[in-house]
């Protein structure tokens, strides 16, 4: 990761060609988010998918510009509208298909589904089906890497809807009184559900976060790099105990609140859907960037985009043909065991 | 042995097991210097400082939600709301997150967080600080639910908590905190799930949990006084629940009562005495009774409150009339 070894070790950035590695896995990481969201649509349309889902596509850039400044011991809180943050942290596509489809191999067993899609061992805490349940799980995940006298940094992901709520307020001056290592990243697609955004947030959101004396930033949250750039210093700093921070990120989804969202009018105009996605596509963009600059051509990048929808069509067959979990698995998990407690109290009637 | 107050087993407890386990942190409201309004956590501050002992704002969602968080994530915390009936304010961090959080990720997670409250009226403390409230997160699976009735209980059950991987909510009955019980000097811990048959008897069971156990036991003094002899079983946990020794119990007595302070309807008073008529059913000879507090807000005044708790006196009337078989034909 030279982007990262360049920022701790505080060296000149290399320019395009010099980080071509970080680039491209960053492109690779976006294009993989559309493709999951792509085929997660399909397997919804076509009845295939239990429930309902709610798409990651035209934010990617927010997921990917974030996760890849952090390491796996850092942690992130995700939203119903995860898919794109358990991809970014390094999930793999057949266990997210299988969760999607509720298959026993799925990250959650089965239990969670698409809203409570995560890959734990990467240090995702859970995608949260509650709109801004997430954080206080978030804010307390930064206290404990303080207590534990660690140097991770939790990121809490929310949207713009999550700023009316009063958690968020109440773990903000916890986190501020105590300096904790938390990033609180809203992403301002416009729309809280199916609400234009100006007409359920009063003022401005970052004067929210200033008010506890949070520093705050707002970024293009469709420009991976500018987003990658900015959580970089914010994550370093934050690892010092100059935390926490407040970033605001401006992007667009492509899709409704949810999948079944499809005639959208009454609050969204299609003409400003697609100019969103003819001038400010994440992917698009970057990919125009990457090739101007020389880093790739428009065959590499063809080449990437080939072989992602290649592996994601593969997990989607994979995860169709996957078996269920066992009834006998409807009653597991509901506890953990406590097998040191138990050894303790065999001890004790011993 | 020694007697100490159910205050002063709590603070042992805890401060036992933060030395044996440096993960284990305290937070909440005024839990530092001022040891909480109660005074049970007094002097905990100074043994393991503030940054083990964490006085919060007053933003409870805020930081039991911070709880979960940081016991998905390597810590143990012991999360300390004033009084019980702020169980409202928290409970889509305690419902919604902190059970589930195991279960929805497949077991990949868990949450090993103690949520110690309290219960109780009589304190003419009015309705918002006085109920009674372990029916609503015992309802919740992935939870589980604690009842100390003792100093002794008190400090073996909260070990327990604080040990278990899960998310533990314990209701200490605030009535009780000065009240003393022996408690031995050595370590003990006091299982989940294995209720405590606190006197023997032939004719009834009573079933209490927290403060009724005592109100129970007093009913059986009354009761013995009449020649009938009841027996007393302390659940110590409500969730998990010991059915085998209440039906067991309830098998050789063929009558029961099942006493508690949260309110009578859609209670635990409810679903212990529904699990007996199920699975006990050709042993009784009588109704399974509920005795739990009235279904009305708690009222400030003594003239009032008094009647809404149910007391040793009324407890034993319905044993009597149990006993001598008047229950059928009484509404």
């Amino acid at each position: 990761m030279a982007a990262k070894a360049a920022a701790k070790t505080g060296t000149t950035p290399k320019g395009p060609k010099g980080n071509a590695e970080d680039y491209l896995r960053m492109y690779r990481q976006m294009v993989r988010i559309r493709a999951f969201e792509d085929q997660a649509n399909q397997l919804y349309l076509s009845a295939k998918m239990p429930g309902l889902t709610h798409m990651y596509s035209g934010q990617e850039a927010v997921a990917v510009g974030i996760c890849e400044a952090l390491t796996d011991a850092d942690k992130i809180t995700s939203t119903h509208r995860g898919h794109g943050h358990c991809v970014a942290k390094g999930a793999d596509f057949k266990a997210m298909f299988c969760e999607l489809l509720g298959k026993a191999e799925g990250y959650c067993r089965g239990k969670g589904g698409s809203m409570h899609i995560a890959d734990q061992s990467h240090g995702n805490l859970g995608a949260n089906a509650i709109v801004g349940g997430s954080m206080g799980i978030a804010t307390g995940a930064a206290l404990s890497a303080k207590l534990r006298g660690t140097d991770e940094v939790t990121v809490c992901f929310f949207g713009d809807g999550a700023t009316a709520q009063g958690l968020w307020y109440e773990v903000m001056n916890m986190a501020a009184l105590w300096k904790l290592p938390v990033i609180y990243a809203c992403e301002n697609n416009g729309y809280s559900e199916y609400t234009k955004t100006a007409e359920i947030a009063a003022g401005s959101l970052t004067a929210r976060a200033e008010a506890f004396g949070i520093e705050a930033h707002k970024v293009d949250g469709q420009d991976v790099l500018a987003v990658n750039e900015l959580t970089q210093k914010l994550v370093e700093r934050a690892r010092k105990g100059e935390g926490p921070f407040f970033i605001e990120l401006a992007t667009y989804r492509y899709h409704g609140h949810h999948v079944g969202d499809i005639n959208r009018e009454y609050y969204r105009a299609k003409d400003e859907e697609s100019e969103w996605k003819s001038t400010r596509d994440p992917i698009l963009n970057f990919g125009k960037w990457l090739t101007e600059q020389g880093v790739v051509t428009e065959d590499d990048l063809a080449t990437i985009n080939a072989e992602v929808k290649t592996d994601a069509e593969a997990a989607v067959a994979y995860a169709e043909a996957a078996a269920y979990p066992p009834e006998s698995e409807v009653d597991m998990h509901v506890y953990v065991d406590s097998p040191e407690l138990d050894a303790a109290l065999r001890g004790q009637a011993a | 042995m020694r007697e100490i107050t159910l205050s002063k087993a709590v603070n042992e407890a805890i401060a036992e097991e933060m030395r044996r386990d440096p993960t284990v942190f305290l937070m909440g409201e005024d839990v530092a210097e001022a040891g909480t309004p109660f005074k049970v956590l007094a002097g905990l501050v100074d043994e393991f400082g503030t940054e083990r002992v964490i006085d919060t704002p007053i933003s409870e969602p805020g930081f039991v939600g911070m709880a979960v968080g940081a016991a998905l994530t390597g810590s143990r915390p012991i999360v300390d709301l004033m009084f019980g009936d702020f169980i409202f304010l928290v409970m889509d961090q305690l419902c919604n997150q902190a059970a589930k959080a195991c279960y929805m990720s497949g077991g990949k997670l868990n949450v090993p967080m103690v949520l110690r409250t309290n219960l109780g009226a009589t304190r003419r403390s009015a309705a918002q600080h006085s109920q009674s409230l372990h029916a609503l997160v015992a309802h919740i699976p992935g939870l589980k639910v604690a009842m100390p009735s003792s100093a002794y209980e008190a400090k073996g059950l909260m070990k327990t908590a604080i040990r278990d991987n899960n998310p533990v909510v314990i209701f200490e009955d605030k009535l009780m905190y000065q009240d003393k019980a022996p408690v031995p000097e050595g370590e003990y811990l006091i299982p989940f799930g294995k209720a405590n048959i606190k006197r023997e008897g032939t004719d009834i069971t009573l079933i209490g949990v927290s403060s009724m156990v005592q109100v129970a036991e007093k009913a059986a003094d009354l009761l013995a006084k009449d020649g009938i002899s009841a027996e007393v079983i302390d659940p110590r946990t409500i969730v998990p629940l010991d059915e085998e020794t209440i039906l067991a119990s309830v098998r050789k007595t063929s009558r029961a009562i099942v006493i508690d302070e949260g309110h009578q309807s859609y209670g635990i008073t409810g679903e212990i005495a529904s699990r007996i008529t199920e699975k006990a059913f050709y042993h009784l000879d009588a109704p399974v009774l509920r005795m739990g507090a009235m279904d009305v807000p708690v009222p400030f005044s003594p003239a009032l409150e008094d009647l809404t708790v149910p007391t040793p006196e009324a407890v034993a009337d319905r044993a009597r009339a149990a006993v001598r078989g008047e229950l059928f034909h009484a509404a």
